[in-house]
């Protein structure tokens, strides 16, 4: 007999997206000659997520595990952006669902449909009509810490 | 003309998003305190698993059949959930969030609906990984059967566009009238009574006699089932007037050293969630309760008490909670469920109260401010000692997945 209203249903909280830290960069080139006094004033604040994320919504992160794609610089423990809203194309690395399983890959369109590791010790992914594969997303950043 | 979009399986589904293993898998997800079945996937459907079994019930399917069981993770549904809603935000004009897996949207103006509907749907599908269905109608009564219409059937490819006036009919005979929005099963009993079994016969109804001896609410649901738009979309909810925190205890709660730390964590909570509203309360209750179904003498009570100005500071609502608390606690019982409730919400508005001398007021708003920016900020917490720090009552979540979405060390792997 409930009238038709919202339901109570209380969303818990997260880090608000603004959350970032916030990097403040000096625009001030090193060159010779007297420098400009207004160059002393620090022009924005740089939020690393405006680098990594275009389209919030679409974007989730994952870490890599294990050597596949350590040719294209892509090494343990990476984290990866990956944004699910990207068309991804031939030559684009992507994240992938192949046999119930995560991966990270180049794609490789033509001339047959393929996800190629970067790693020369690993044989590329020949995908057929009939495998169960999924692409996911596209890479679209890549963040690393060092100690 | 409105639109309902409704993620599938919602809970379930969350939790396969990140477990492509179990994409095709039966996934079922319990309630707190892991107690019985709130989502179910696909494939746990399929294999007769119904809504509501209690957690104890499923050891055979899950030996048989390998059911997957998650406990609740709220975290990872809530982020999932604003995702979703962010899309339908960016596609449609407007959107009214009405669950954490529901939305109505205003689809006026929209030439092809169909199309648009395939395109959202397509869309949140591509950009989140979550299936809805959507249903689009005159009404929002409409709209919400146009949806179950769109789940029901696959060949609408989770789409229904319900405008046409002799569709609409066609769905309205063959609807039970309990399973109108609005429309429990006891008012169903009722209607049965008078001849009215489908929603079509309540369409039909002349709408006085159902005011006069319903509910004005029932006159208005017929009139929306008649294509008469009575439900607004519901723009800007006004600020709530209770906030509540309340759990089941995952452990029965026999002292009150332990009551009172599960009711000092609740008051928090319930004080965070009212700074976040941006709202100050000026009184509040607490309730607890054995288990009405142990066998044992049962024992329930609540208190209630009020501040002598509002306030939004977490210590004022520990001290009166206290003394509510020793009102009402009495030794012996094991206790299930307790919870807090502050009352008599009003805006922030520390001007007004500048009389009894700003400095403190803003001392107090200032400490509470930085106690719930530290706590969002994900790089410690800081909480009442009176909580206590490994507290025995909180919730039993033995089958809880990471925080894939919301926690760093959580994320998934990619090989």
């Amino acid at each position: 007999m409930q009238p038709p209203t919202a339901r109570d249903i209380e969303i818990i909280g997260r880090p608000e997206a603004s959350a970032g830290v916030a990097v403040a960069l000096a625009v001030a080139s090193v060159s010779a000659g007297f420098p400009s006094p207004a160059e002393d004033y620090i022009e924005q604040a740089l939020d690393l997520n405006d680098l990594l994320i275009t389209n919030p919504p679409a974007t989730f992160f994952v870490r890599v595990t294990g050597t596949s794609m350590i040719e294209a610089g892509i090494h343990p423990d990476d984290i990866l952006a990956v944004d699910r809203s990207r068309e991804a194309r031939h030559g684009d690395i992507v994240i992938a669902i192949v046999n119930g399983e995560l991966t990270v890959k180049e794609l490789a369109t033509t001339p047959v449909l393929r996800l190629i590791p970067r790693n020369s010790a690993y044989e590329p992914i020949v995908l057929r009509e009939h495998d169960d594969f999924e692409i996911i997303g596209k890479v679209t950043g890549l963040v690393r810490r060092f100690r | 003309m409105f639109a309902l979009v409704d993620c599938n399986n919602f809970y379930a589904s969350c939790e396969q998003l990140f477990r492509p293993d179990l994409r095709h898998w039966p996934v079922v997800v319990l309630s707190n305190n892991d107690g019985c079945v709130v989502s179910r996937s696909a494939a746990a459907k399929a294999l007769g698993i119904p809504m509501g079994v209690p957690a104890y019930q499923l050891k055979e399917a899950i030996v048989r059949h390998g059911v997957e069981v998650f406990s609740s993770n709220y975290a990872l549904y809530a982020d999932i959930s604003q995702r979703v809603m962010r899309v339908l935000a960016e596609l449609a004009p407007e959107v009214e969030i009405y669950s954490i897996d529901e939305a109505f949207l205003d689809v006026g103006g929209i030439a092809d609906l169909a199309a648009f509907g395939r395109r959202l749907r397509a869309t949140v599908r591509q950009w989140t990984g979550i299936t809805v269905a959507i249903g689009m109608a005159p009404t929002k009564t409409l709209a919400k059967l146009a949806n179950s219409g769109a789940k029901r059937f696959p060949a609408t490819g989770g789409v229904v566009d319900l405008s046409d006036r002799e569709r609409q009919r066609r769905l309205l005979r063959i609807t039970p009238v309990e399973e109108v929005w609005g429309v429990g099963r006891r008012l169903s009993r009722r209607l049965r009574l008078m001849g009215i079994d489908t929603a079509l016969d309540l369409g039909a109804r002349d709408k006085g006699e159902l005011r006069r001896r319903f509910s004005v609410t029932l006159a208005r649901t017929a009139m929306e089932l008649d294509g008469v738009p009575c439900f607004g979309l519901d723009e800007a909810p006004p600020p709530r007037k209770q906030v509540i925190s309340s759990r089941s205890f995952g452990e029965r709660v026999t002292s009150l050293a332990a009551m009172r730390q599960a009711v000092c964590a609740y008051t928090a909570t319930a004080c965070e969630k009212l700074r976040r509203g941006r709202q100050y309360a000026r009184s509040m209750s607490i309730f607890l309760h054995t288990s009405p179904h142990a066998g044992t003498a049962y024992y329930g009570n609540a208190a209630h008490g009020s501040l002598p100005a509002p306030s939004g500071d977490t210590r004022d609502f520990h001290r009166l909670a206290g003394r509510l608390l020793d009102a009402i606690w009495k030794d012996g019982h094991a206790y299930v469920k307790a919870g807090v409730m502050l009352h008599d919400c009003c805006p922030m508005a520390p001007m007004q109260l500048s009389l009894l001398g700003t400095q403190g007021l803003h001392a107090s708003d200032a400490l509470m401010t930085a106690v719930d920016r530290i706590n969002h900020s994900g790089r410690g917490q800081v909480f009442w000692a009176n909580q206590g720090i490994d507290p025995s009552w909180t919730m039993f979540r033995s089958h809880l997945s990471p925080a894939y979405t919301t926690n760093w060390n959580a994320i998934p792997c990619v090989r």
